[in-house]
Order: C-alpha cells, then structure tokens, then sequence
C-alpha cells in the first residue's frame, strides 16, 4: 500500500456536525480543550499518549482497520494521532476543519469496544481517550445530529425515544393485555415494592420492539418470578449521552435509573439484553456518580437467564433446533465476562451451536456500538463498509452451517442487520429471549 | 584524546546518571502527583493479583493473541529487549570497569555471546526501522522523534561492536561509545524511552481493570 488516503474521504452531511463547526472560533476551540484537558484529565491520558510507542501493534485489534483493507488511518493509535495528539501538541490551538475530523473519527470510526487495548502491549485505552475527544466535541457542539437527538431526549424526558410518561405506561399494559391472551391472568406488576427484581430495559423496547417486553414477562412468569417494571422516569437504562460526551446528563439517567429501583426497595436490577446500556450503568455511570461498583445489584439478562437455566426455574419443551452462532457484544464480554455465561445458555437451549473465529474477548464488534449506529443515516453507508470484517465472520459461520445468529445486544442486532443485509449473508438475529420465549414450556 | 576520555568517563557520565535517575524520578513523582489529584480512580481499581496477571501473559513470549498475530516482530521484541538489558549490564568491559571505579563486580557475560548479543540489539533496531518504514501502519504513526530514539538505541551498540573488534579509528569510536550511552541514558526519562518504566503500571492498570470489573481476559 502506498501513501495512506486523504484523511477525509468524503463531505460529511451531518447537519450536527456542519452547523457546529460553523459556530466555532480558534479561540473558543482552544478554551474549550484547555478547559476539558485542565479540569476532566490528568495523569492516565498523559500517559496513555506519553507511552505510545508508535508501533502499530494495535492496529490488528481495531475491526475498521481490518475491514478498510488495513488502512492505516483507521488504527486506534491513528484515530489518536488524528485527535488528541495533535491536540495536546498544540495546546489546543486547532482549527474548525480538524475538529471537524475529529469528530467524524471520534463518534463514527471507533465504537469504544476496547479490544485494541487487548492488542496494544502496553495496554494504553483508547477507547477513553475517544471519549475525550466526544467530551471536547460535546462541549463544542459539534455532535451528530442524529445522536444528539436521542441526548436531547434523555434530558427532557430520561428516556432515550422522546416516549411521553403515559406512553411507557400504555405500552406496558398494552403488552400485558397481549400476553394474557397466551397466558392467563399474566401480570406486568408496575411500582411493586420489595419486588426480587426490577426490570429495566432501553428506550427502543418500548418504541419499536414491544414485544420483547411482552417475552420477558411470559418468562418472568414462567420462572415465578416476583418481579417489578417501574411506572416513572428512570425506567430506561440506554444512556446515549454517555456516548456524546454528556457526562452531566450521563450522570442524572443513571441516578434516575437506580433511584427508581431503590425508592422501590427491590433486591436488584435485571436489564434487558442490551450492551450499552450496561456499560452506562456497570462501568461508566456508576463510576461518574462516585460508585465504585454499581450501588445495587445490578445483572444483565444473560446472567439472569442463565440463573434460571441453573436452579432449574424454567423448563423447556425441546430444543431449539436450527443451528446457531453466538455473537459476543463488546460491552458484557469485554465489559463484564458474560461470553462463558452466554455459552451455558446456548447449550441449553440450542441442539447444534456453532463457534464463530474470533470470539469471545476476541470477537468483531457489530460496527454499530459505541454510539456509532446511532449517529445515523448520514453515516450509514460509511458503517456498513465497515462491518466487512465482521461479514466474512458471519459467512464462515454460515458456512459451518450456522442459519441463526444469536447476539444478545439490540445495538448489535441493528448493526449486524445491517451487515447481514447489506453483504447479502442470509441469517437470522435473535435474542436469547427470542429463543427462550419460542421454546419455553408455559407453566400449568 | 585522553582528556577527552577522562571528561566522557568522569564528570559527563556522572551527569548522565544523575539527570537518568532524577529525571526518571521527577517523571514518576510528576505523573503520581497528577494521578493522585486528577485519577483517583487508578488507585481505586488497581489491583495487584490482576496486574501481575496481565504483565505475566505480556512477558511470556507468545502469552496473547497479537503476539501469535505478528510472530516476527514478538521473536524481535523479546531478543531485544533482552540483550538490551543484559549486554550494558553484563558485558565485560563494563564491569572491569565498575571494578576499577568502585571496587564492586559482578558476573560477565562471556565475550562471544555478548558480541551475538549486541548483533541482536543492532539487527532487532534494522527490523524495527524496516517497519517503521514498509509498513503502511506504522508509517502513518511515525514522527522524525521516533527515528532519532531508534537511532540512539542503536547507537551505543553500533560503536560498542566497533570498539569490541577494535576496528579503524576505535579510541575515537571508544569515546562516541560512551557519550551515545550516556545520550540514551539521559534520553529515557524525557522520549518514549519511558515506556520501560511505564509499562508496568499501564499494563497492570488495564489487567486490574479487566481482571477485577470487567471479568475478562486482556491478553
């Protein structure tokens, strides 16, 4: 490969991204980065940047590196270089355009997952130093429009889907009324207090996937399990302004999202299957409210289904008989080790499960995650290219004879979708509790 | 010529081990300082049984995924890194010396083994230069700083195989040898250089953080 391409390929079409540079000065962008650096940064980003070598070593770990033919301007360290490098040499004397770049780079060419600092041998995070860089594009209003919707949502209503107070309510009741046509006298308790668990799920569930709410309560009840859903804000677990370098409204859904499990004096938080969701509240959220751990028990639904499979709380009626891949998000695998979990739960639920390579901690990310899908539209086509990596994985699943994927991340069922979709691989996305609900034996 | 020499060896090498110790020393208590203020969450989550496991996988040769990716440059990176310790430690001439200034010595390597030893140092910096260069990715990622440390790795090497054989022109060469050394000495606490000091401590950040929250491997 020759000289690497210009930085930027094409004129990004983001009205976010367009008017904020508009509004921007020289001296507003250096205030603002001196502001951030000086106040929100210390000792691990100097060294993060300080440390590197410059080897290139981590290049192997970033999927956008792999999927771009080894592009070098998409290895983490060149998403570095391309940001806070420059950044910090300059003292934050950068101009409109790169920050411009930046931004692209920062919210549309890295998903946070964190596998390069499996790859990079000093294990410097670059996935947090991104972070900085939405913190500083935060701060300068230069975010996708797109995102920034869902951000501006949060703050007026905690959720992410601009879902009115009564909507959330309608729509649970409407699920129950469903459900009770499958299973009589099934229930959707709202606001129970002492409940065992509180059910929170992503904004998204409600809006467009209503009835994963309707699965989750036939087998809440099929396991007997005393449970709850709260009525109130607070009731979404998704946080987006985690990922546009909102920090303050990071912190006030989170709050929201615990108090209301706490003012209901439940014994602990399941979260739907979703992978963002419980970064926001296992790693980043709890950590920007001053809790070291999350200040409840908080467990995703992988640990909780596979809780169910364990004590033997629910039975199955056969199994699930198409072969399956299992696809391991980013955020519970790196996150939070979910993958050995997730394996439990395919074995007893699936007859033939098979691996996709890498997997595990080593597993492709969806292209979707870390905000990325959710910038939109005007990056679509951009994240589709992307997830070519991830495509040639799926095919050589597919042709181990897998027909199922199994991706237990409703970021990652949007991204690999897509994928799917796009490079015409011809599989189909379920969630565990898809293939829980389809083979679960219903209780007398 | 010996005057020369006896400044090289006398008061320039003092210097270049007080500026090596002090500003290693200024670094860290600048960066702990700075942590202690700003990333009170590093001490938080540092976690030394999870540290030691991920510097443990990251030691061994061909202990994680990337260095089974890439077996020339682990092969290179091991050789390295070892005969770049142990030579200036261990090589004889460096060690009479130490005898003569200050009475102490310690073992030797033998005279065949550190001359392999020292190709090794020189070939491993040929190869990282080669990368530096034909590679797309570290190309992208490479500054004139970062040949100038490759350059001064090398150097010390270089001229120490020269005056070793006793080429053309080594009391010459003998006096290059000592002020490179003491060039990289003085070089480590402010480049990238740094990173064998830090390592350890970045490294073991990560493996507590994936040891002890995130309950995965980092390796």
């Amino acid at each position: 490969m020759t000289e690497s391409k210009a930085v930027k390929d094409t004129a990004i079409d983001d009205q976010g991204i367009i008017k904020g540079i508009e509004q921007l000065s020289p001296e507003k962008i250096e205030r603002v980065i001196n502001q951030v650096l000086k106040s929100e940064t210390g000792a691990r980003l100097k060294t993060y940047v300080d440390t590197c070598v410059h080897c290139g070593l981590c290049s192997d770990g970033c999927h956008y590196f792999l999927a771009h033919d080894r592009d070098p301007k998409y290895s983490p360290a060149a998403k570095v270089k391309q940001t806070l490098w420059e950044i910090i040499r300059k003292k934050g004397k950068v101009t409109p355009e790169f920050i411009e770049n930046a931004a692209v780079v920062a919210y549309t060419q890295c998903n946070l997952c964190k596998r390069c600092a499996m790859y990079c041998p000093f294990g410097l995070d670059i996935a947090y130093v991104m972070s900085v860089m939405r913190r500083i594009c935060h701060k300068l209003g230069v975010v996708p429009l797109y995102i920034q919707d869902t951000a501006h949502s949060h703050s007026v209503t905690k959720n992410q889907m601009w879902i009115k107070d009564d909507e959330w309510v309608d729509t649970l009741m409407w699920q129950e009324e469903e459900a009770q046509d499958e299973v009589e006298n099934l229930r959707i308790p709202l606001d129970k207090e002492g409940a065992d668990v509180f059910y929170s799920v992503i904004g998204p569930e409600p809006k467009f996937r209503a009835q994963l709410i309707y699965q989750a309560a036939v087998i809440m009840n099929a396991a007997g399990e005393n449970w709850t859903m709260p009525s109130m804000p607070g009731w979404d677990n998704s946080d987006m302004c985690m990922y546009t370098g909102d920090y303050e409204m990071m912190e006030r859904l989170k709050k929201a999202h615990f108090e209301a499990a706490a003012n209901l004096k439940v014994k602990k938080i399941v979260m739907g299957e979703c992978g963002h969701a419980f970064r926001s509240v296992y790693d980043m959220g709890n950590r920007a409210l001053g809790w070291k751990m999350p200040p409840l028990e908080v467990i995703h639904a992988i640990e909780y289904y596979n809780d169910l499979f364990v004590k033997e709380k629910i039975k199955i009626k056969k199994k699930f008989d198409r072969p399956v891949t299992l696809h391991d998000p980013c955020n519970i695998v790196r996150g939070r080790g979910l993958h050995e979990m997730s394996r439990n739960i395919v074995n007893a639920t699936c007859k033939n499960f098979i691996e996709m390579t890498p997997n595990r901690e080593h597993n492709y990310c969806c292209v979707a995650g870390g905000g990325v899908i959710n910038c939109g539209p005007p990056f679509k086509n951009a994240r589709v290219d992307s997830g070519k990596i991830k495509a040639e994985q799926l095919f050589a699943a597919k042709a181990k004879g897998a027909e199922v994927v199994i991706a237990p991340c409703h970021n990652c069922h949007g991204g690999l979708e897509d994928i799917i979709h796009h490079y015409g691989i011809d599989m189909e996305l379920k969630f565990f509790g898809d293939i829980i609900y389809e083979i679960l034996e219903l209780p007398e | 010529m010996h005057s020369i020499y006896s400044f090289v060896t006398g008061p320039l090498a003092w210097l270049a081990f007080i500026v090596f110790i002090g500003g290693s020393a200024f670094r860290f208590y600048s960066l702990y300082s700075l942590a202690r203020k700003k990333d009170a969450l590093v001490f938080e989550y540092m976690n030394l049984k999870f540290a030691l496991r991920s510097i443990g996988h990251w030691l061994t040769p061909f202990g994680t995924r990337n260095m089974n990716l890439n077996p020339a440059m682990t092969v290179v990176t091991f050789a390295f890194h070892i005969c770049l310790f142990l030579v200036p430690l261990f090589v004889f001439a460096h060690v009479i010396m130490w005898k003569e200034s200050f009475n102490i010595s310690w073992f030797t390597l033998p005279g065949v083994l550190a001359d392999l030893m020292t190709l090794v140092v020189i070939f491993s910096c040929g190869f990282f230069l080669y990368r530096r260069i034909m590679l797309p990715e570290v190309r992208y990622l490479t500054t004139a700083v970062d040949y100038l440390i490759l350059f001064i790795v090398a150097a010390p090497f270089i001229t120490g195989f020269w005056v070793y054989h006793q080429w053309a022109g080594f009391p010459t060469m003998t006096i290059l040898h000592i002020l490179s050394g003491e060039i990289m000495l003085v070089a480590i606490p402010f480049t990238k250089l740094f990173h064998m000091f830090l390592f350890p401590f970045t490294r073991g950040y990560m493996g507590s953080e994936f040891g002890s929250v995130r309950m995965a491997k980092d390796w």
